[in-house]
């Protein structure tokens, strides 16, 4: 395991994996530091909403054109994580003032569930985008190109020559190993946790906690994003993703100790689902499969206390020219729409460090696996017939699906039927995706986040790991940190249908925990 | 698409518990069948993502509705498999389905020319043709088509006496006893007859059931927005319309409205099965039964599957045990594997008998002197793999029955 790289890069969100791909196609030696896993903070926590930019074309027209322009490149180099569903912007009466009233009665035939009040409608070019999958798919690309990722691992100080950083300090979440590794540049993407990681460096960034509550429905209730044309506020764009929908977001500022440990409250539960039902009163009836909430790392600029009227911008801070600091950059701000143009610009900063003189290509060279992101052409490669489980895993892992051994009859059994996820599909995550745990594999796979949340996949899949891994004795651990970490979202919402699903969960597992989530 | 948004609101109550795996008699004799839970809820939840995820496997549920009976959570299982069927499986019915799945057109030519048609259809050459041609298997004995229909013998016999009674209903036939079988019309009228009711034939349409399983959706849809039309009539003139098919039943009171989204709401409450009309009439007192002296026999009752789906087994069980001289034992609840038009397809045949194999073991361990049952493709599929008769409950109660003496207590 060689220890000195061009760059290191903290930070295994959209924006790191991102700035790691873009450096290593420009010829750097990358190193990629993550302490828990690929988007495992606010870039897996979001709508997974790929924005047109009409949102903030009114009030931010910099972001709207950097949202537009980023939209139309991920299409075409992320079409596996990308889904085309387009979107609307709707009208409803109480928000008459805001709202033009276009040809809106088509609205009914590609949003059938949409609320019938309404009395206007635009058509917008959003999409969905899947956070894991794409954030996998900079990741698998970087490392293609020489790069070195190191999920589970926590930077815990930084190499100081004198005013120079050159390296950082690390410790193995998982085996409490530590390590040293050097670097001239060293890049802070660390979302909301930059702000700590600068602290380590001596910097301070007056970042600013954005808590943003979401909820997923169990299925798709409509294919079109749909946004209410209104000012920002909470609860107003509805995504269908894969097999769910999802409502989203509150606004509110939290304290940096409760990054870590964050709860959906009962009242934002509640805002969500009157403000979904506002969107499409259908919502009031469909189960709600679970409630998660991610940080958003947005950077004080004034002081709005909600954290709305911040630009959502990118902010690239070089600490030399700013605090005296050399060989560190920050990068934050911005959103998952922009991430590329993040890494372009932090690379930029990087090469420029290191007098390197390389030119991007992120934005004409597709991901891994999106070389052809139609599922209906993919699947025409496996011999025969596709099966459920290989047109799931052709959705999934794009063209890469292709690398996936469906030779043996035994590992074309679907392990988890909710979202159609085979042994061979897991065994493939395993041995190519960087998975240690469960989670991490539900990330890659969309395993056991149906309507079950795992209960029944979850012990086929964590033997499987388990065995992977090459201890076959973890799978009992597996299983019970996943189904804890699922526990947590489904209490908030923990009544009607996903009650009994609790309830189913418990008996088969034969635990017992609290139903609300303030005594978990 | 709609409409698919809205009737499927219901699949995600799923737990996964998946009862109605256990219970599905196609996943345990097909392994290509990917059973109800995953063909049902879980499916549909990425069919409404994309029409790519629609499974070819589907075709394989028989839509016996076992596993809506099994549902703790009451999820329309196979309403969402049918559904599904009827939006994505786009490939045109075969000339076979088309011929089976028409009992109402085929049946007239078939009786026009019944003894040619039956003879032709009993030979080994034509149902090797058959076989080879239109892929229905020659394992298969087809059902036999009448000379007569009932409805002709109806109009010629007894239409003209039915005026006298003092109590009317409509009796909605269905194409098995107009075409196949006109005795068992004749014992319903019969029977509705010496309890002093008189008799009424509509204009009625096949009730569709073939049809949907065919994918024939728009000729289902129109027949059976004609048949709910000709209902409100029926019931406008105070007369209640009363069946003697189980699958009939179903179709005309569920797969209307929930699968080809014709509203019956306010007829539905006027339409019902023989069994529990009788039974309840009877058991209130209303009707009064007088029982042949000395009849006596031993029967094994086989509950259809869509009678448990409607869940009315029970009243005929209770109708036939009102019978003095009629020993009833009622079969383990099994389905027979025949599914209508399903069985009668070749790449279905030894899935159909495979999964009929528990119920013919039970009914030959049972060894009574026929079999009760409500369903007439139940009884083919019996009848020919176990050589024992089924008889339809009516037709034992026109035998049980003294229907002169019934007549004379129900006219006073």
């Amino acid at each position: 395991m060689p220890k000195d790289f061009d760059v290191i890069i903290i930070g295994g969100g959209a924006t790191g994996a991102g700035t790691a791909r873009d450096c290593a196609l420009r010829g750097l030696k990358v190193l990629l530091l993550e302490r828990e896993d690929l988007a495992s903070g606010a870039s897996g926590r979001n709508h997974g909403l790929l924005h047109s930019g009409a949102r903030y074309a009114v009030r931010d027209s910099e972001s709207a054109e950097e949202c537009i322009k980023e939209n139309k490149i991920l299409r075409s180099i992320a079409s596996n994580c990308v889904e085309d569903t387009g979107g609307l912007f709707i009208t409803l009466p109480e928000d008459a003032d805001t709202g033009y009233g276009l040809d809106y009665q088509k609205t009914f035939v590609e949003a059938p569930s949409v609320n019938p009040r309404l009395i206007g409608a635009v058509t917008v070019p959003d999409g969905s985008i899947d956070p894991f999958r794409l954030c996998s798919a900079n990741i698998t690309d970087a490392v293609l190109h020489g790069a070195t990722v190191l999920t589970y691992t926590m930077v815990t100080e930084f190499i100081l020559e004198g005013k120079t950083v050159t390296g950082v300090r690390t410790v193995n979440t998982r085996t409490g190993e530590t390590a040293e590794y050097h670097a001239p540049v060293t890049v802070n993407a660390a979302g909301i946790w930059a702000h700590g990681i600068a602290e380590l460096a001596g910097v301070v960034i007056n970042m600013y906690p954005a808590k943003g509550a979401l909820l997923v429905f169990g299925h798709r209730v409509n294919n079109v994003v749909i946004n209410r044309c209104r000012k920002s506020a909470d609860g107003d764009i509805l995504v269908p993703g894969d097999s769910v929908t999802v409502i989203g977001t509150t606004s509110t500022r939290i304290p940096f100790s409760e990054c870590d440990h964050m709860a959906v409250t009962r009242e934002e539960v509640e805002l969500l689902l009157r403000e979904g039902c506002a969107l499409c009163p259908s919502l009031a009836n469909t189960r709600i499969l679970r409630a998660y909430a991610g940080v958003r790392p947005l950077v004080a600029s004034d002081d709005d206390p909600t954290g709305r009227s911040i630009s959502r911008g990118i902010v690239v801070l070089d600490h030399k020219t700013r605090d005296g600091i050399d060989g560190f950059i920050t990068i934050t701000g911005g959103k998952l729409m922009t991430y590329r143009l993040m890494a372009e610009l932090a690379t930029d900063a990087v090469c420029r460090k290191l007098s390197v003189h390389a030119e991007c290509k992120t934005a004409e060279t597709p991901l891994p696996g999106s070389a052809d992101g139609r599922i209906s052409s993919i699947i025409k490669r496996f011999p025969g017939k596709p099966t459920a489980g290989q047109k799931g895993a052709a959705g999934r892992q794009g063209d890469l699906a292709g690398k996936i051994r469906f030779d043996n009859p035994a590992d074309c059994a679907l392990v988890c039927e909710c979202e159609n996820v085979t042994l061979a599909e897991i065994k493939y995550a395993v041995s190519e995706l960087g998975v240690r745990t469960l989670s991490d594999l539900r990330r890659r796979t969309r395993i056991g986040m149906g309507t079950c949340q795992g209960t029944f996949c979850i012990r086929k899949a964590a033997k499987a790991l388990a065995e992977a891994l090459g201890d076959p004795s973890l799978a009992d651990k597996l299983a019970a940190d996943y189904l804890d970490e699922r526990w947590k979202g489904l209490c908030p919402v923990g009544w009607g249908d996903t009650l009994r699903e609790m309830e189913f969960m418990q008996r088969v597992y034969k635990f017992e925990k609290p139903y609300s989530y303030d005594e978990v | 698409m709609q409409e698919r948004f809205i009737s499927a609101n219901n699949f995600e109550q799923c737990q996964k518990c998946s009862l109605c795996e256990t219970v599905c008699p196609v996943m345990a004799n097909n392994p290509a069948y990917a059973g109800p839970k995953r063909s049902g809820p879980d499916g549909e939840r990425y069919r409404l993502k994309n029409g790519i995820f629609f499974e070819d496997s589907l075709k394989y549920c028989l839509n016996c509705k076992r596993c809506e009976v099994a549902c703790p959570s009451g999820v329309r299982i196979a309403d969402l498999i049918q559904q599904a069927r009827i939006d994505f499986a786009r490939k045109a019915p075969k000339l076979r389905d088309l011929m089976l799945a028409s009992t109402d057109q085929v049946g007239p030519m078939a009786s026009a020319f019944a003894p040619v048609a039956n003879f032709a259809l009993g030979l080994p050459p034509v149902k090797g043709i058959l076989d080879f041609t239109l892929g229905i298997d020659r394992h298969r004995t087809l059902p036999k088509y009448s000379g007569e229909t009932f409805v002709h013998w109806f109009r010629k016999n007894a239409a003209s006496s039915q005026a006298a009674f003092k109590r009317q209903i409509s009796y909605f036939h269905g194409c098995y006893a107009n075409f196949n079988y006109p005795q068992l019309g004749r014992d319903f009228t019969a029977v509705m007859n010496a309890f002093g009711i008189g008799v009424n034939l509509i204009d009625e349409r096949c009730c569709g059931v073939a049809k949907i399983a065919n994918g024939m959706i728009p000729a289902a849809t129109r027949d059976a927005k004609h048949n709910i039309n000709v209902f409100r009539a029926s019931v406008a003139a105070g007369r209640d319309v009363i069946t003697v098919s189980t699958t009939c039943t179903m179709t005309l009171l569920e797969e209307y409205p929930e699968l080809l989204k014709v509203d019956n709401a306010d007829v539905k409450g006027h339409i019902s099965l023989v069994e529990p009309f009788l039974y309840k009439a009877i058991a209130s007192g209303e009707l009064k039964p007088v029982w042949k002296e000395g009849w006596k026999a031993r029967a094994a009752y086989h509950c259809p599957c869509h009678q448990e789906r409607l869940g009315l087994g029970i009243f005929t069980t209770e109708l036939l045990k009102m019978i003095p001289g009629l020993e009833l034992t009622e079969l383990p609840s099994n389905c027979c594997g025949i599914a209508g038009t399903y069985g009668f397809k070749k790449e279905n045949y030894k899935v159909s008998q495979q999964i009929g194999k528990p119920l013919f073991d039970s009914i030959k361990a049972a060894a009574p002197d026929f079999v009760v049952c409500e369903c007439e493709t139940c009884k083919w599929q019996i009848e020919m793999s176990t050589g024992v008769t089924v008889k339809n409950p009516v037709s034992i109660l026109a035998e049980a029955l003294d229907l002169e003496k019934t007549l004379e207590l129900n006219r006073s």
